[in-house]
């Protein structure tokens, strides 16, 4: 019975690891799209935000106010448009995790 | 049911701990090679590198000592830019990734055996293979361009190098009243606002230089293929007099000896300077390889992983490929092909799970200018139903109107995605 409910919550703990890697890469891939501006994993070239190791709340807000048309933009409102709340949210925790 | 959900966990953390393993040996682990050190290759190069942590060994072939940007490179047409602003060695690839790098062409793909047969002798062997060789020119389209010298004459300056320079010097000998004529071939092509924005930069130029020369547009289209009304206020406020843009002129053949484009309805044009984009589709070695399975034209891939229809393990990416819906054959865009092929590689070669929902956008910045910019933009996202990557409704768009802001936004985008493609 012990042994049994031990790998039970092992698979558990290894299945809900695996799962959080997944999305992890997935947060991952999602949040290097936005690289070709903001530079690697958020690391930016002059002339463009840096969105390393930025505070993930601020990163968060500042896109849902491009997305609602709350914060005025050449381009960003466009392309906050084009991303769910929650993917915000895990590329915001991506790059808040960024070396500066 | 729970001892195998176990053992499937221990294997992929297994797989994991692999990986590591490699990265600290160096010189070992499955093989990548990737053709092609453009915007897409050299993307999928380096992310491949970081993203398994030196994990895959990774092989880039390329002829090309450096990288010369297409985007950017109109400006060095116009004159407000120099080849040096717009090239970049490979060497931090090599440095800082560890990407091998060798200069040479690839004469043949065996896909079958999993080898790569360069033009020098040598052969790569892979376990998979990135194709991304950009496109080439159909030439045979234009029965006066094979002639000798022909292309020497009549440049297209779509491939970034020795063209660009070339035309400069052509616009920069041309007399003051002459007449710079551009065609522009049917859509799909490489870059499709670029020839727009080349009009405008040599009319820049002329306002200044030449003032008594005028621009001609000879466009196979329609209408203006991206950012259409953009691109006519320009036409018509700044250079008024200046541009003359004539749709539905398709060239079919060219006399380079006169520097005449002959059409299949309207009158002859004939040029001071006359620049010809033909037609094109996906690089030569993609095409022999029998890859290019939409109309022997371009490539169709599989969004998820960018895996071929035509051959497994092997993968094509930027602007040799069958687009998805608004999808453009865009600088921007090979990049993001380089990360999102780059994750499914790592993933394919692990034993791990592709990501099922890629997003990645697209800018594009003209200059109407040698300052004012104007961009289009989209976010592009995998649909499961219909198994391609849509625009996601409500997102992207177009500037308002040219302006200085984006200017200085376009060259920081230059900068950045130069960086992550090569640095």
């Amino acid at each position: 019975m012990k042994i049994q409910h031990g790998l039970t919550m092992l698979a558990l703990i290894a299945s809900a690891g695996l799962a959080q890697a997944q999305d992890a890469l997935q947060a991952r891939s999602w949040a290097a799209a936005c690289a070709n501006c903001h530079g690697t994993d958020g690391r930016a070239q002059p002339g463009m935000e840096s969105l390393a190791g930025a505070n993930k709340d601020d990163l968060v807000k500042k896109m849902l106010d491009f997305k609602a048309g709350r914060k005025p933009a050449t381009i960003m409102h466009q392309l906050a448009k084009g991303y769910s709340d929650e993917q915000i949210v895990a590329i915001a925790g991506y790059f808040a995790a960024q070396k500066k | 049911m729970q001892r195998r959900q176990l053992l499937q966990a221990g294997s992929a953390l297994g797989a994991i701990g692999l990986m590591s393993g490699c990265a600290t040996i160096g010189g070992k682990g499955p093989k990548v090679v990737v053709i092609g050190a453009g915007y897409a290759g050299a993307t999928a190069a380096k992310y491949i590198r970081m993203w398994s942590e030196g994990g895959i060994q990774v092989t880039l072939v390329e002829p090309n000592d450096s990288f010369i940007s297409c985007p950017i490179s109109n400006l060095v047409i116009g004159g407000s830019k120099t080849m040096a602003d717009i090239t970049t060695p490979y060497d931090n690839l090599v440095k800082r990734h560890g990407v091998q790098m060798v200069k040479d062409r690839v004469a043949s793909i065996d896909a079958t055996q999993r080898v790569v047969k360069l033009a020098g002798g040598s052969e790569l062997p892979y376990d998979r293979l990135i194709v991304s060789p950009g496109v080439d020119f159909m030439w045979e389209s234009l029965p006066g361009m094979n002639k000798p010298g022909a292309q020497d004459k009549v440049l297209h300056a779509w491939k970034a190098g020795t063209q660009t320079v070339a035309l400069r010097k052509q616009l920069e000998a041309m007399p003051d009243g002459g007449v710079f004529a551009m065609s522009i071939p049917l859509a799909p092509y490489r870059c499709p606002p670029g020839p727009y924005e080349r009009a405008c930069q040599v009319a820049e130029y002329f306002s200044k230089a030449k003032p008594k020369s005028k621009v001609l547009i000879l466009d196979a289209n329609d209408d203006v293929t991206s950012k259409g009304p953009l691109f006519k206020k320009a036409w018509a406020e700044r250079y008024k007099g200046i541009i003359e843009y004539r749709p539905k002129h398709n060239v079919v053949d060219v006399d380079a000896a006169t520097n005449t484009a002959k059409f299949e309805f309207n009158d002859d044009v004939k040029a001071s300077v006359l620049n010809v984009i033909p037609g094109m589709r996906a690089g030569d070695i993609a095409v022999k390889s029998g890859l290019a399975t939409a109309n022997k034209r371009w490539c169709e891939v599989d969004f998820l992983t960018f895996e071929s229809k035509a051959a497994p393990n092997v993968h094509v990416l930027g602007d040799s490929i069958q687009i998805a819906p608004l999808m453009p054959k865009s600088g921007h865009m090979a990049n993001q092909h380089g990360k999102a092929c780059a994750a499914a590689v790592i993933a394919l070669l692990t034993g791990k799970q592709v990501n099922a929902m890629p997003i990645y956008n697209n800018t594009c910045y003209s200059f109407v200018s040698s300052e004012d910019v104007v961009h289009v933009a989209s976010v592009h996202r995998y649909d499961a139903d219909k198994k391609t990557m849509l625009t996601v409704p409500g997102s992207g768009g177009v500037s308002s109107a040219a302006n200085e802001l984006e200017g200085r936004y376009a060259l920081a985008w230059a900068r950045n995605i130069w960086a992550d493609t090569l640095a």
